[in-house]
């Protein structure tokens, strides 16, 4: 009788998470030498960052394609608003206002969770326009002119920056490190059968729906989360801008070209994505266009991402989610 | 009232025409193109392009342009969604959505910003109307609209329930190995649906450029607008189609009479409304139909408990 | 003249092999009969010769032209068609409908709609029905006119009588038994008396290999039984 034992983790991914706690400890620190523009700019990054791995988080590891995300995104940014007209402080009202935002996603995954791939992701879509109807009916929100944190204006500039940069790096941190966790954990397992085999997961007793719903909430107050951080980084609330569909898109436009359903993929992609941005941004519409064909090219050619293209070389996984069997010494593989 | 009623339905016909070639792709194809709406749009800019810099007259434009999206729809089916459905559930998903991008932007880089309508170069019959008794007012335009949209429609029922093409598209949707066995090529016939598909879009988007405005952002309203009234009328006939939008038309027209906002949110509301609907039913269907699914929630609700 | 021959063919679910290097001649105008338990791989051979499993190995050639990457459709034109297993009709179209299908896209020749409806009189009533109401033997009836009216010079029969009625089957058989001889039959048959009854010829599969092939009237039961069940093992037979 053969005997299998789950292989421990390979040296290089250790040296890989050695890696990215010696960067995250340097980016704490980054704000003491750098300029209020990198500081800026680094922020953008760590939200695009959360972005990726909770659209990763969904559509990678539970199978749902979402194209509604920007109804967290924006019920995140709204509801700190609300909070803060409420005599909320804003910063604790930054994540007061993604914990509502995940009660409304529990109530929607009710709903939505029953669907098929295809109408899901419309649905969604649809959704989101709907909740920002309703949201600029709100007299504080002034419709399609929006509104504005004045109550940020209480800190001084520096300090507001700098708050809101340890805030971002934090929650990411955290998203990475929960989604870690949650993925070598039990809904981790369950979710790759669920993706491996549906029904087969099922049949073994796993709750496809409760383990969606789960995900799904995650994914949504993260998102809530990075949406609300990014208003206090942009002060300016705009239903249209914070409901837009081009979240969802950039989202999409970074797991698909980082690797989805890897964990290193989302942050790859992220990363790639600033940089085209910080390279190419300035030519507006026909960067944007180009970023559309970037990402059918990856779709059609690449549809495993900057990671598939590593695994291609015949090289592992890195931090990949996929637990190893090994065998016991003398033991061969059979064929 | 009555007038509403009557705008909404004629607005509804539009709508039809939108979602009739994504139910087609839907149906046939079994391919959701999230671009749809924006090649609606390009349509739009291409007559737009026809008139304005060419300068053909509007029924020359419209003639020439959806042979021209035809022609588009049959080669994007071949160079990139036959590739994309090849790669399973997700990943046409991604291509359209990456094709919408591409699609908004690039109009925007070319035509610019800002609204471009036809409805300048039809003369008086942008706002000529007839009068019904009642003091209602109808415009000619949304008529002939409506009036084009059943026509074509009806054209296309009739070529899928009686023509040899109509019974290998039909085959090829039900089950397309059988279809295969029966002789038809099922990349053949997707090929041409993706080309009807496309022609209606642009048809569409013509239609919204002679009555109102378009960006090259009015894509994804218009994709959500289609959706709305696929699923309200039921994917797969095009009856429902042409109820589906009719639904949505009034529907907007209702919530419009109570402010500008509404009309959307309405059309949103009604299509939600639907789906929920549709899935509860789905549901209660599972539990053995709506009076003993009611009965278990009710009554053995404590039962139901004890079983989860 | 052959009218199909099989070279080593090799099919595969996955990794799993279904057919593994079967080889098979027919000469034009046989009526071959093939036998075997469930998972042999008669179901995956018949659909590979029909285009709808690709080949993994080897080669077919349909009267001597090669026909193996040919997609399925082009081989109806070719001159093969078949009635599939679970008869596959298109459910909510006609009965009419169904069999005008594959006249349009099939050859050109004696069999129209109006010869179908002679030669299997149980269609005729059933014409403007939905195809989706009939009985299993209606159906298989209908399924079998479909592949017919496309005017093939190979015919593949799945799993004919499964599922039917002892009279059902009776009846097909009965009008079978009128083409045999015009064109050239593969019958996968469950049924062992039946197909020995049928067939000019039987072969019987097991793992994916031909097991035991040869005439009716040669065989013995107690040969087929043992072929049937994988138990009779010839040195060259080549079983793993």
């Amino acid at each position: 009788m053969k005997t299998t034992h789950i292989l421990p983790m390979p040296l290089s991914d250790r040296w890989l998470i050695g890696l990215a706690c010696l960067v995250f400890v340097a980016l704490a620190l980054l704000p003491l030498v750098a300029s209020a523009l990198v500081v800026d700019k680094l922020t953008l990054l760590f939200i695009l960052i959360m972005f990726a791995v909770m659209w990763n988080l969904l559509a990678g590891y539970a199978g749902l394609v979402s194209v509604g995300q920007q109804a967290f995104v924006g019920l995140g940014g709204y509801a700190m608003i609300r909070l803060v007209e409420a005599g909320l402080p804003p910063f604790p009202a930054i994540f007061m206002g993604a914990a509502l935002t995940g009660l409304a996603a529990w109530v929607l995954s009710w709903f939505v969770l029953r669907m098929k791939v295809g109408e899901f992701a419309i649905a969604t879509w649809v959704i989101a326009e709907a909740i920002r109807a309703v949201v600029s009916f709100d007299p504080l929100i002034q419709g399609e002119t929006g509104t504005s944190l004045v109550a940020l204006n209480a800190y001084a500039p520096e300090i507001r920056r700098l708050t809101v940069y340890l805030l971002a790096l934090a929650s990411m941190g955290v998203m990475i490190w929960g989604t870690w966790r949650l993925l070598h954990g039990r809904i981790g397992a369950q979710s790759q059968a669920i993706r491996d085999d549906e029904g087969a997961a099922a049949s073994v007793g796993i709750s496809t729906f409760q383990v969606k719903q789960r995900i799904y909430i995650i994914a949504s107050v993260g998102c809530a989360l990075a949406g609300a951080l990014w208003l206090a980084s942009a002060i300016t609330f705009q239903p249209r801008t914070a409901f837009g569909v081009q979240w969802s898109v950039f989202m999409l436009f970074m797991v698909l070209v980082g690797g989805l359903g890897t964990f290193i993929g989302p942050i790859l992609g992220a990363l790639l994505f600033f940089a085209l941005q910080e390279i190419f941004g300035d030519f507006g519409a026909w960067y944007l266009a180009g970023i559309g064909i970037v990402a059918i090219v990856f779709a059609l050619y690449l549809p495993r991402g900057l990671v598939g293209l590593w695994l291609d070389r015949g090289c592992d996984e890195p931090l990949s989610m996929r637990k190893r069997l090994g065998l016991a010494p003398g033991q061969t593989p059979r064929a | 009232m009555l007038e509403s009623l009557i705008q909404g339905i004629l607005l509804g016909g539009y709508y039809a025409v939108l979602a009739a070639g994504l139910s087609l792709m839907f149906g046939v194809v079994r391919f959701i193109n999230l671009a749809h709406g924006d090649m609606a749009v390009l349509g739009a800019m291409g007559a737009l392009w026809l008139v304005q810099t060419m300068g053909f007259g509007v029924p020359a434009a419209i003639a020439l342009t959806l042979p021209a999206m035809a022609a588009l729809g049959w080669l994007m089916q071949r160079l990139i969604f036959e590739r994309a459905l090849a790669g399973g559930f997700l990943i046409p998903i991604l291509t359209t959505i990456g094709l919408a991008a591409a699609l908004q932007n690039g109009m925007f880089a070319v035509f610019g910003s800002d609204t471009k309508s036809l409805g300048a170069h039809i003369g008086a019959l942008s706002w000529s109307s007839w009068q019904l008794p009642g003091n209602i007012f109808i415009g000619k335009l949304p008529v002939y609209m409506f009036v084009t949209a059943i026509v074509v429609l009806g054209v296309l029922h009739l070529l899928l329930t009686r023509t040899p093409f109509g019974r290998a598209v039909r085959a090829t949707s039900t089950d397309a190995e059988a279809a295969a066995l029966c002789g038809v090529d099922a990349r053949r016939v997707h090929r041409w649906a993706a080309a009807i598909a496309v022609a209606l879009a642009g048809l569409a988007g013509i239609f919204l450029a002679l009555r109102a405005q378009v960006t090259p952002f009015s894509g994804p309203m218009m994709l959500i607008f289609a959706f709305e009234a696929v699923v309200i009328g039921g994917i797969g006939s095009l009856r429902g189609t042409l109820i589906g939008g009719i639904a949505l038309g009034v529907a907007q027209t209702f919530g419009g009479m109570i402010s500008p906002q509404f009309s959307i949110l309405a059309g949103h509301c009604l299509f939600l409304g639907v789906l929920a609907f549709r899935l509860m039913r789905v549901a209660a269907n599972d539990r053995g139909g709506w009076r003993s699914a009611i009965v278990a929630v009710f009554l053995h609700r404590d039962r139901l408990r004890r079983k989860a | 003249m052959s009218a199909l021959k099989i070279s080593d063919m090799v099919g595969r679910h996955g990794l799993l092999q279904a057919v593994k290097g079967l080889s098979l001649d027919i000469p034009e105008g046989e009526t071959l009969a093939v036998i075997g338990a469930n998972g042999a791989g008669k179901t995956t051979m018949m659909r590979m010769i029909a285009g709808l499993h690709p080949v993994a190995e080897g080669e077919i050639a349909l009267a001597g032209t090669p026909i193996t990457q040919m997609p399925a459709h082009a081989r109806l034109k070719a001159g093969i068609a078949m009635s599939p297993e679970g008869r596959r009709l298109f459910e909510d179209m006609s009965v009419r409908e169904n069999l005008m299908i594959a006249a349009e896209n099939g050859r050109r020749g004696d069999w129209t709609l109006a010869s179908v409806c002679d030669a299997f009189g149980q269609i005729t009533p059933l014409l403007d029905r939905a195809a989706g109401g009939l009985s299993g033997g209606q159906r298989q009836a209908v399924a079998i006119g479909r592949a017919l009216v496309a005017n093939p010079s190979v015919l593949l029969l799945d799993e004919v009588s499964l599922g039917l009625s002892p009279a059902a089957v009776e009846g097909l058989y009965q009008s079978l038994e009128g083409l045999k001889g015009h064109l050239t039959m593969i019958v996968v048959e469950q049924d062992l008396t039946r197909a020995m009854a049928f067939a000019d010829r039987i072969i019987c599969l097991a793992e994916g290999i031909i097991e035991l092939d040869g005439k009716p009237q040669d065989l013995t039961r107690q040969q087929i039984t043992d072929a049937y069940f994988g138990i009779h093992k010839t040195p060259e037979g080549g079983h793993a």
